[in-house]
């Protein structure tokens, strides 16, 4: 999906707040949400790329405005709701206010078939796909060309896994691209190498 | 959000969610615990130190651990969680830096580096730094020379990425306990360098 959580150049950000300390969290909510998304990954209720897309599906402003544990949370406590641990009505009393949660999911869909693997060194063109569900392309890379650097093993298909669409599996393929071809005229000049999975990807011309 | 008005407190909401799930038997009592263990004295940046410090004494480990970056980890006993599939060590040279983010959510080889700093998940580097590497590195405090080429890395997939920096050239002869005591969190993910004039020279420690 074409979500908020899409954010590789945009434009419009001020300077990072660079700050160095070894202080992880800063209010020990911050701790247990973290600990609480490792322990549901691990006792299975979601796996890591419903538990990414659940974060993807909040609504844009509340996305925006949230901290990153609070995204952390409110994953967890959508993907409780959507697969029958609690009620939306449940947490909001224990919680003793509005809990919002993510917004629903659109279909998911499989790995292609009809994709070879690419070579070290080939000219690849990433897809000009727009596809509803869950999707580990971002969007600054739809319809460019890079050259492809290296190779991954198999990971789980995001865009299956996501919507629980069986196990496909797939390499990823580090793709290089020139910023210059990424924003042409508007942006520093530097290489960006993104993990492509397969089928995201065709020759290019 | 149609009801903004009347959200309830953040650390009750955590609460709610721990109990829902409590309850259901999905969470088990005392994994706070665990975590915080696994979060304070085993994913820390002493791991991946160790590791730089190592791939800069031998040459024969710093080459497997750029063809394998898992196998050559688990050799120094580091381990990775089972998603994690696929850790690639980007070296930095004189000549070449290399930095990672994560534009999509926040993904980190936390395992080995640290858990991911505040600054990395905020919306404003993973918007900026993948267009404006350069401008945002020297606004962090690192200005690099035109001849430094940058290579961004953007982590959306389950492969990891690990920077194994430019080793500092006034280090040689220091000890790999010596060396690990210079290499930060920052410098593993590209945001710093260790050799001057990135950062001031060091007497070596004990």
């Amino acid at each position: 999906m074409d979500g908020i959580h899409d954010l590789g150049g945009k434009q419009g950000f001020g300077p990072v707040n660079f700050v160095i300390s070894k202080e992880i969290y800063h209010h020990p909510w911050q701790l247990k949400a973290n600990a609480l998304s490792a322990a549901l990954v691990a006792a299975g209720l979601f796996n890591m790329d419903e538990y990414r897309h659940a974060i993807e599906r909040m609504e844009p402003r509340h996305y925006l405005n949230a901290s990153y544990y609070e995204r952390v949370l409110t994953a967890c406590a959508s993907l409780c709701v959507e697969k029958g641990v609690t009620t939306a009505a449940e947490l909001e009393k224990l919680a003793g206010g509005n809990f919002p949660l993510a917004r629903p999911s659109a279909p998911g869909r499989h790995a292609r078939k009809d994709v070879a693997d690419f070579a070290v060194g080939e000219r690849v063109r990433v897809r000009n796909e727009f596809v509803p569900g869950h999707v580990r392309m971002p969007g600054y890379i739809r319809g460019k060309t890079g050259v492809v650097v290296q190779m991954s093993p198999p990971f789980p298909f995001p865009d299956a896994a996501a919507h629980q669409l069986g196990h496909d599996m797939e390499p990823t393929f580090d793709v290089r691209f020139d910023t210059a071809e990424l924003w042409p005229d508007s942006s520093d000049k530097a290489t960006v190498t993104v993990a492509v999975f397969r089928s995201y990807l065709e020759k290019a011309a | 959000m149609n009801s903004s008005d009347n959200i309830a407190d953040i650390a009750r909401r955590v609460d709610a969610v721990e109990a829902a799930a409590l309850d259901q038997g999905l969470v088990r009592p005392g994994h706070l615990q665990q975590f915080t263990h696994k979060v304070e004295a085993e994913w820390t940046p002493a791991v991946g130190a160790a590791i730089v410090a190592h791939a800069w004494s031998n040459p024969a480990f710093k080459a497997r651990l750029l063809k394998n970056g898992i196998a050559a980890a688990a050799e120094l006993g580091a381990t990775m969680p089972p998603h994690h599939r696929h850790l690639v060590v980007l070296e930095n040279s004189e000549s070449l830096h290399n930095l990672i983010c994560c534009t999509l959510c926040s993904c980190t080889a936390y395992t080995v580096i640290g858990m991911p700093p505040d600054w990395y998940k905020d919306l404003e580097y993973r918007a900026r730094v993948v267009r404006e590497s350069r401008t945002v590195l020297t606004e962090m405090g690192m200005a690099l020379p035109e001849s430094m080429e940058i290579r961004v890395w953007d982590t959306t997939a389950d492969t990891r990425y690990m920077v194994l920096p430019y080793r500092p050239p006034h280090t040689a002869g220091w000890s790999e306990k010596q060396l690990a005591a210079l290499v930060s969190k920052e410098s593993m993910i590209g945001t710093a360098r260790l050799e001057p004039p990135y950062r001031a020279e060091e007497t070596k420690g004990a």
